[in-house]
């Protein structure tokens, strides 16, 4: 490819498309939807990037990737290079590849985003990090051993980041899951068809081989050690709290607790932990309805609803009976989806069927206690309320019944309190959240950090990577006795 | 992983198992769970503990043979490796001095109420413990029961061994018979827990119950395990897993206890079928 384009030849490139899957074709298999690029692709779309004196992509990411710089060496050829540049900030590429809401973080400050069509650099991310996945280029390296020890709470994105940096950094690492595996929401949350398994298993087990981290499945902290035992029996010099957001939310409302009620996080444990869609052939069941009402319209209800239409297709493809349907209900109107655009697309393209301005008040339940229907009411949107959108208001009267029979609660997840236990001087909000300073994650506890969704409620997957990072480089000052932040 | 150390048959369906979990003996105590998954396509169960030794780094669980894992499970001998083994789980038994108090176990209920049984007694309470099974093939512990309590009545629903009755009806005689009952455990199947709450109902007495609802983390993260009491839901991970048994809706519960059962059945068929191929 000619190296020296004009400006103008670069920005007359369009937009790469990456290929996906059909949807009538992927609504009944769990694999990656969306298939990535091939090398011609990527450099086509590598050309379109005008190297900015100041990039602004840089200061929209929230662990700061050398975006110009990762992109020049891919187009230029240089796959060890772009590598090398991606690594240097972001230790788990191929997964922000695919889940960071790219779209308003780096690529809206895209100049040729003023245009519409911004670099993708999402999938040149992705295309980098699954690269690195299959060739392994660019081991990261562990600094001289510091003989300081480092427990983390939690395998999700705050605690492997923070891990990550911190190993590199030379300390030693333990990173204590309450799970079998590692990789928090990534592995029970996300669905296979939107992050496959094995790139988050080959990601986080080459950065934990890497940097000699120490996993330890299957540790409850707040049960099977408290914080305080951590640091003060158990020899480690710090502790990282990344536990997530995991606590999950009902409605209060008559029936709530009828047999086919689920929380989209059991829903989605059963499905992607466990793999309950390859029942019985692994030994957890899942169940899906032949009508599923989602409530809620974030990523996780997309997800919610996107797998029971999955588990639909493939029981009408043994059972040879009607697929069902999936409705996402939903109280405000499409304008206030939290979802991310391409989620939504997709799951409009799959079937599912949107309910905006939509509130369940009771759900009805058969004589064996199972869903049999769900009572809703019409809303309207009236004056912007605290969250800056418009409040919906049940407009009276407009009560009406949907025939479901199976009902996912995805209405926000809070932090689960468990970590807590006989953490004295560890302070919380009202929410639940750990009280943590954002620049350097300090909690109120001496010798606690915190960062990620157990700080600021349920968000995404970068912001807690970039709250385990800035952690990272706290405990690393401390470590090093160059801040003392706590008088006690 | 975690390795079984010892195993013990104490009836054709009900098994015994000691597991080296030096983390989880250490903090063990009477009263909380485990989460057990056999192997890499295993499920997530909860058991609850029978026993910990926490200088030898054991836990003891107990289990009836009644689906595909606790058959897997059973099928283990000594030397094999649990995939998981997570706790210890949920609130241990709040052991105090209650004076003259009540432990009743049904089946394979009877192993988690050993460890508070013991605790209580050792605690000063003056134990009477009702221990009942189906018939006396399904009985077990009995002399471990009787160790820990002051007075000891052994009951079937046959008449196989002991007084043929059910756990209900000595402890209605006891409630009867001695007006300073200040509390009840019960611990068994949702029926009889369910049937032990109506009897003290009447009489006033506190009556706690151990739940074993399905769950999967066991942590509070799926609500999978929610249980509807009269102020509300809870979770039993988490909340639990002793409640007020008069706070519980029991036939809700026991109508979300058989929400899988179509499927249960179909692993237990192929589970069975399985191990029919590997005999032949």
């Amino acid at each position: 490819m000619a190296t020296e384009l004009t400006n103008r030849e670069r920005m007359s490139i369009p937009r790469q498309t990456m290929p996906t899957q059909d949807a009538l074709v992927r609504r009944a298999n769990f694999d990656e939807v969306a298939l990535g690029f091939t090398l011609e692709l990527a450099q086509q779309e590598a050309a379109r990037c005008l190297q900015c004196v100041k990039p602004h992509c840089v200061e929209g990411c929230p662990v700061g990737v050398l975006i110009p710089e990762f992109i020049l060496a891919l187009r230029e050829g240089d796959m060890d290079g772009a590598v090398r540049a991606m690594k240097k900030k972001n230790n788990l590429p191929a997964i922000c590849g695919r889940v960071c809401p790219q779209e308003t973080q780096c690529e809206v400050k895209c100049v040729l985003a003023k245009k519409g069509k911004p670099v993708a650099i999402g999938r040149l991310e992705r295309f980098v990090g699954d690269y690195e996945l299959e060739h392994h280029v660019y081991p990261l390296e562990r600094a001289t051993p510091t003989g300081k020890r480092v427990a983390i709470v939690g395998c999700g994105p705050a605690g492997i980041t923070c891990a990550a940096d911190l190993g590199r950094l030379g300390h030693d690492v333990t990173i204590f899951e309450s799970l079998h595996k590692p990789g928090g929401v990534l592995v029970y949350g996300i669905p296979e068809f939107r992050l496959p398994k094995s790139v988050v298993n080959c990601e986080i087990d080459y950065t934990a081989e890497c940097l000699d981290i120490k996993m330890h499945p299957d540790a409850v902290i707040g049960r099977l050690y408290t914080i305080d035992e951590l640091l003060n029996e158990q020899g480690f010099d710090v502790v990282f709290l990344g536990t997530g957001a995991g606590l999950p939310s009902f409605l209060r409302i008559p029936g709530i607790n009828y047999n086919g009620v689920l929380s989209a996080n059991e829903f989605l444990t059963r499905v992607n932990l466990m793999k309950g869609y390859l029942f019985p052939e692994y030994d957890t069941p899942i169940k899906v309805g032949q009508r599923v009402a989602v409530i809620g319209a974030g990523n996780v209800a997309m997800d919610s609803a996107r797998c029971s239409l999955r588990l639909q297709a493939l029981r009408a493809q043994e059972t040879g009976g009607e697929v069902g349907e999936v409705h996402i209900v939903y109280r405000r109107s499409p304008v206030e989806v939290p979802a991310r655009a391409e989620e939504v697309h997709h799951a409009e393209e799959e079937g599912v069927i949107f309910d905006f301005l939509t509130n369940p008040v009771e759900i009805y339940g058969d004589e064996h206690r199972n869903v049999c229907g769900m009572r809703c009411i019409r809303m309207e949107l009236g004056e912007p309320d605290e969250s800056g959108r418009r409040r919906p208001i049940p407009i009276a009267g407009s009560e009406f019944d949907m025939d479901v029979d199976m009902v996912i609660m995805a209405l926000g997840t809070r932090p689960n309190p468990l970590v807590f236990n006989e953490a004295g001087g560890l302070e919380r909000t009202k929410w639940g959240t750990v009280v943590a300073d954002e620049e350097t994650g300090r909690a109120t506890k001496a010798r606690v950090w915190a960062g990620g969704d157990v700080v600021t409620g349920a968000a995404t997957v970068i912001s807690a990577m970039g709250a385990g990072k800035r952690a990272a480089a706290d405990i690393d000052r401390f470590l090093r006795g160059e801040v003392k932040p706590w008088t006690t | 992983m975690y390795k079984i150390l010892h195993k013990e048959t104490l009836s054709d369906v009900t098994k015994l198992v000691v597991v080296a979990a030096p983390e989880v003996a250490r903090k063990a105590q009477a009263g909380q769970f485990v989460i057990v998954r056999v192997d890499e396509h295993g499920e997530r169960i909860p058991l609850t503990i029978a026993n910990y030794d926490r200088e030898a780094g054991t836990i003891t669980i107990i289990f009836q043979e009644v689906g595909k894992t606790t058959m897997h499970l059973g099928s283990l001998e000594p030397g094999s490796e649990l995939a998981t083994f997570t706790g210890p789980l949920g609130h241990p038994t709040e052991i105090e001095n209650y004076g003259t108090i009540v432990c009743v176990g049904g089946g394979v209920g009877i192993a988690p109420l050993y460890p508070i049984t013991r605790a209580l007694k050792e605690a000063g309470n003056a134990v009477i413990s009702i221990i009942g099974a189906r018939n006396k093939e399904l009985l077990f512990w009995e002399d471990e029961m009787r160790a820990v309590s002051d007075e000891l009545i052994v009951c079937t629903d046959d008449g196989s061994y002991g007084r043929k009755a059910l756990v209900t009806e000595p402890l209605k005689e006891l409630l009867e018979r001695d007006g300073e009952i200040a509390r009840v455990w019960a611990i068994g199947p949702a029926i009889m827990m369910k049937f032990c709450a109506l009897t003290t109902q009447p009489f006033g007495v506190k009556t706690i119950v151990s739940l074993n609802t399905i769950m999967i983390d066991g942590t509070g993260m799926c609500g999978g395990c929610r249980v509807q009491l009269a102020g509300g839901a809870k979770f039993v991970c988490v909340d639990g897993p002793e409640f007020d048994a008069h706070q519980v809706d029991w036939d809700l519960l026991m109508a979300r206890l058989r929400f899988y059962l179509e499927e249960e059945k179909q692993a237990v068929e192929q589970w069975q079928h399985r191990c029919q191929l590997e005999v032949d």
